[in-house]
């Protein structure tokens, strides 16, 4: 994958939850690239990559809304995704989605250029951040879909390990899902706040100050258990925790 | 069981309740998990003999009623009588004939998952029979009134001194020791005699060889041993999907099994059996029976994306990597398999009716995926479950049954916001400035909030930041 | 029941043929490709049925029985269950009487270094059968039925051939017979199984292919890679939960 030569133009794609909860790290995001010299392009019309509905048992909801986000993106420009989950959808699941479709093609060709912040700023950017922050002790959650769909797992702990002022705590279950799952934390409340439990416990088991991950379904579960848990780490988005640092805030 | 669907949501309450059981769950997990890493440290060999092991059981499944042909064949040339069920009824009706014809009073049984799939032990106490499940933990649990809690480790929601007391009010002369050693060393004595004096074994089969016609069993204890080879009949049950084409696709999935499983190289005792008694031999059964049992495989088998659940060796190596599994235990399912494999193969042979509700007790980590070691994409086939929960007049028995208009319109509602731009900047704006002063007792934000803060919306949105900021749209 | 085998079969043809499947093929080569060299097997074996508690005796051709007979001796093992008409027991037989009286605890001139005094003296003492020095020989000579009480309720050890062993799992390959029944290897507390120390394979697949098993299987055969074992009440390792508590390899050395 480092041999992917590096592209001049990238186009972003924030995903509904950043839009709605977490506009500040999606714009962290684009700044990054932008830092790397990149033209990042941000389509208005973009919202959502269905995968609520996906997930729902609702796939002809889901192929409407996925299909509003098709002609966003033409040509052959990478498309970047602040979440493993949404890319994991446009990655994996687009082609399912619209397998036998008349656009089938062209979903299968988006699909193919979509990547996950972190691994793209890895494996095609090869960045290197130079830390500006005072030490501070962090740790990492992993979100599912980022590790088993999308395949990242290394990529944004290297990042965290270029941060001189930065330690990195792994959690003793990393793996380990948070409990979200999308309307499952509604549906199995009761089994999702054992879940969260189990990974506040963890998280605070690291001694970390702040807990980063790069999915904002997880980020909501997570620092909102936190919260009400009077605990003192917080969440924060990778792409956002990355900006500060890097301009020493 | 009953006909009533069974209420997951509140039997995993009651379980979540329970802090002993909870604490059983996770050490036992936490330990499976680690052991199995241990097993497959180099990913190379993983890698490789997953591929294979996958590749044997597609290969039976694409030879499924060819293979199921011959291993009739093959079994009955060996004289192993084959007998084939379409319903569990069928199956329980097989098993009394056979067991009346023996004059049966005293059944010893090994692990069998399909007779759990039959509950031929109801079956057989309702005829007057006695059953005695034979595996220690299975016989923990028949003591105890229960179902097992774990394909592999049935009695693994107890503890020691919960087993303890169990055996000192259920077994005559039992001393109050919570010590295994001891109570594994009592269950052997109540449990020699009755291998000794059952007219009838019975047992699960882990593989059936089409070429050989010889029934693989594996475990560590002894006790299917003991079921297959000292009774004069032995029945084994198997579900239709277990056969595999060659004596050579055993390997590999014995090499993964137990591995995967219990983090162990190999079981005690892989059991190979092709037959009967012979003439001019001293021991083993003088009648073994095959029943190959079908209860709604057929139907599984009948979609090619749905097929794949039917590649499952039963290691259950999923429930112990599921995040769910883990808080909850086997019970809250309240079906003969718990976990991610129950999630996708009970609604499909119980239907959807009952166990529409199955496919959605899962966060859709694909941890189960991870570890499979065949390869089954169980999360695929939970999304396309919940997709036939809602849709009816598809492939899965009682498609459509958790239909709801009022769910319907809302996802109706949702994609006609997210297909359109401006419908999506109308109510995202909206969202994003009046959202905040919805109240937590509003449905959905109130089991969010239940152990969480309110999703805090951020006022304005990525659209106006990047529009502010100048971030080119084309 | 011939209505639910061709309901069944006529289905399973019919969506088969409407969804053909097209299966990977099967390279064996990620089992094939374990192997160990001859002088590693033996340890390799010994190590992993060690780990869960198996015990190894080293004897010849010639001496075997005699190794045997001081160990029943040491341990107070009163009977031994045999197969009389297989040639490992016509040489127990002829060798039992020349064996050579049981010396005293302690001095096992055949144990390796760290064979038994990895095993602490067995905490659980058998039941029934004579104790002392001369263990009796029992020939499996008839029937189960005819000996099932004698088998279960006294009868100490079980003496049985094995067709080799596995180095990857460390596994012994029985292959019972009409000569050696099945039962010895399972009911007597004690099972000791003989291993020419030749007879090693480096895999299960590598086994059943040299020895040909597909062309004629035993109808019972078998791979015992340790003494009965459960971990059911609540993971903790206990051993001799139905099968032989104690699983004693006697390898012979050529």
């Amino acid at each position: 994958m480092s041999a992917t030569p590096k592209p001049t133009r990238v186009y972003y794609f924030g995903t509904c939850l950043v839009d709605l909860f977490f506009p500040d790290a999606g714009m962290a995001g684009i700044e990054l690239l932008q830092s790397q010299g990149l033209t990042v392009v941000f389509p208005q019309g973009q919202s959502c990559c269905g995968q609520p509905a996906y997930n729902s048992g609702y796939r002809a909801d889901a192929l409407k809304v996925a299909r509003a986000q098709l002609d966003l993106f033409p040509g052959d420009d990478p498309i970047v995704v602040p979440s493993g989950s949404c890319a994991g959808m446009m990655k994996k699941h687009w082609p399912d989605l619209f397998h036998g479709e008349p656009d089938e093609a062209k979903a299968v060709q988006v699909a193919g250029r979509v990547w996950e912040l972190t691994q793209f700023l890895v494996h095609v950017l090869d960045v290197q951040f130079t830390d500006k922050g005072e030490p501070v002790r962090v740790t990492w959650h992993a979100s599912c879909h980022a590790q088993r769909e999308m395949g990242v797992v290394e990529e944004p702990k290297s990042l965290l390990r270029q941060l001189a002022n930065v330690e990195l705590v792994e959690l003793k279950r990393e793996k380990e899902c948070c409990g979200f799952g999308g309307t499952f934390a509604v549906r199995h409340p009761e089994i999702s706040a054992a879940m969260v439990g189990d990974k506040v416990a963890d998280i605070e088991g690291t001694g970390a100050a702040r807990v980063v991950s790069g999915d904002c379904g997880c980020l909501l579960n997570i620092t909102g258990a936190l919260e009400a848990g009077a605990k003192a780490a917080r969440g924060q988005h990778i792409a956002q925790f990355l900006k500060e640092r890097i301009h020493g805030r | 069981m009953d006909g009533n669907a069974p209420d997951f949501a509140a039997a995993s309450r009651a379980a979540l309740a329970d802090p002993q059981l909870r604490g059983n769950f996770r050490r036992a997990m936490d330990g499976l998990m680690s052991k199995r890493a241990a097993q497959f440290a180099d990913t190379g060999e993983w890698t490789g003999v997953r591929a294979l092991a996958a590749s044997v059981r597609l290969r039976a499944l694409s030879k499924l009623p060819e293979l199921l042909e011959k291993l009739e064949e093959n079994c009955t040339r060996n004289g192993i009588a084959v007998h084939w069920a379409a319903t569990t009824e069928e199956a329980n009706a097989i098993a009394l004939d056979i067991l009346h014809k023996a004059n049966a009073k005293l059944v010893v049984k090994g692990k069998s998952m399909v007779t759990e799939e039959m509950h031929l032990n109801a079956v057989l106490e309702k005829d007057g029979i006695e059953v005695l499940e034979s595996d220690l933990g299975e016989y923990i649990v028949q003591l105890d009134g229960t179902m097992p809690s774990h394909i592999i480790m049935p009695a693994i929601h107890l503890n020691t001194k919960q087993i303890a007391h169990l055996f000192k009010r259920k077994i005559k002369d039992a001393e109050s020791r919570e010590d295994a050693a001891y109570l594994t060393d009592l269950a052997r004595r109540v449990l020699r005699a009755k291998f000794q004096a059952a007219d009838v074994g019975m047992s699960g089969v882990n593989a059936a060889v089409a070429e050989t016609g010889t029934l693989c069993l594996i475990e560590n204890e002894g006790n299917g041993r003991m079921c297959t080879t000292v009774p004069p009949v032995h029945i084994a049950f198997m579900g239709l999907e277990k056969v595999v084409e060659t004596l050579e696709d055993v390997p590999p999935v014995i090499s993964l099994l137990p591995r995967s499983a219990t983090g162990q190289p190999i079981t005690t005792y892989v059991n190979m059996i092709s037959g009967p008694r012979k003439d001019g031999e001293k021991d083993g059964p003088r009648e073994v029976h095959l029943v190959i049992l079908d209860n709604g495989r057929s139907g599984i088998y009948a979609d090619p994306e749905l097929r794949d659940t039917l590649r499952c060796i039963r290691c259950g190596a999923c429930m112990n990597h599921c995040p769910v599994y883990t808080k909850v235990g086997g019970h809250a399912y309240e079906a003969p398999y718990p976990g991610p494999i129950g999630k996708i193969l009970v609604p499909q042979i119980e239907g959807l009716a009952k166990r529409g509700a199955m496919p959605h007790a899962c966060t859709m980590c694909n941890a189960c995926v991870e570890i499979c070691p065949v390869k089954i994409p169980i999360v695929e086939i939970m999304g396309r479950l919940r997709v036939e929960a809602v849709k009816p007049g598809g492939a899965v028995k009682d498609g459509g049954a958790k239909a709801s208009r009022a769910e319907a319109m809302v996802w109706s509602g949702w994609a006609a916001m997210n297909a359109s731009p401006t419908a999506y900047r109308i109510a995202t704006a909206a969202m994003s400035r009046l959202g905040n002063a919805a109240p937590a007792s509003l449905p959905m934000l109130k089991e969010w909030t239940n152990v969480r803060t309110k999703p805090r919306f951020a006022g304005r949105t990525l659209h106006d930041l990047a529009r502010a900021k100048g971030v080119p749209d084309v | 029941m011939s209505d639910a085998r061709s309901s069944i079969l006529t289905k399973l043809r019919t969506t088969r043929d409407a969804h053909p499947l097209s299966p990977p093929a099967s390279d064996f080569a990620p089992i094939e490709a374990k192997q160990w060299p001859d002088q590693e097997r033996l340890p390799r074996i010994r190590r992993l049925m060690e780990a869960v508690h198996t015990e190894f005796l080293d004897a010849t051709e010639s001496d075997w029985p005699a190794v045997l007979r001081e160990f029943l001796a040491r341990e107070g093992v009163g009977s031994l269950l045999y197969a009389p008409a297989t040639e490992a027991g016509k040489r127990l037989v002829e060798g039992w009487e020349t064996a050579s009286p049981s010396p005293p605890r302690g001095e096992a001139p055949h144990e390796s270094p760290e064979g038994p005094a990895a095993h602490p003296p067995h905490p659980n003492p058998l039941p029934g059968g004579e104790r002392g020095p001369n263990p009796t020989l029992i020939p499996y000579d008839r029937p189960l039925e005819d000996l099932k009480s004698h088998l279960f309720e006294s009868i100490e050890a079980g003496l049985t051939t094995t067709r080799g062993a596995i180095a990857e799992t460390g596994s012994l390959i029985l292959w019972p017979t009409a000569d050696e029944p099945r039962t010895l290897s399972l009911v007597p507390h004690i099972h000791i199984a003989l291993l020419r120390a030749d007879a090693l394979y480096d895999t299960f697949l590598q086994a059943m292919r040299e020895q040909g098993w597909a062309q004629a299987m035993p109808t019972n055969l078998l791979l015992v890679s340790g003494p009965s074992k459960t971990a059911d009440i609540e993971q903790t390792l206990a051993y001799g939960v139905h099968g032989p508590k104690r699983l004693i390899v006697l390898v012979v050395h050529p």
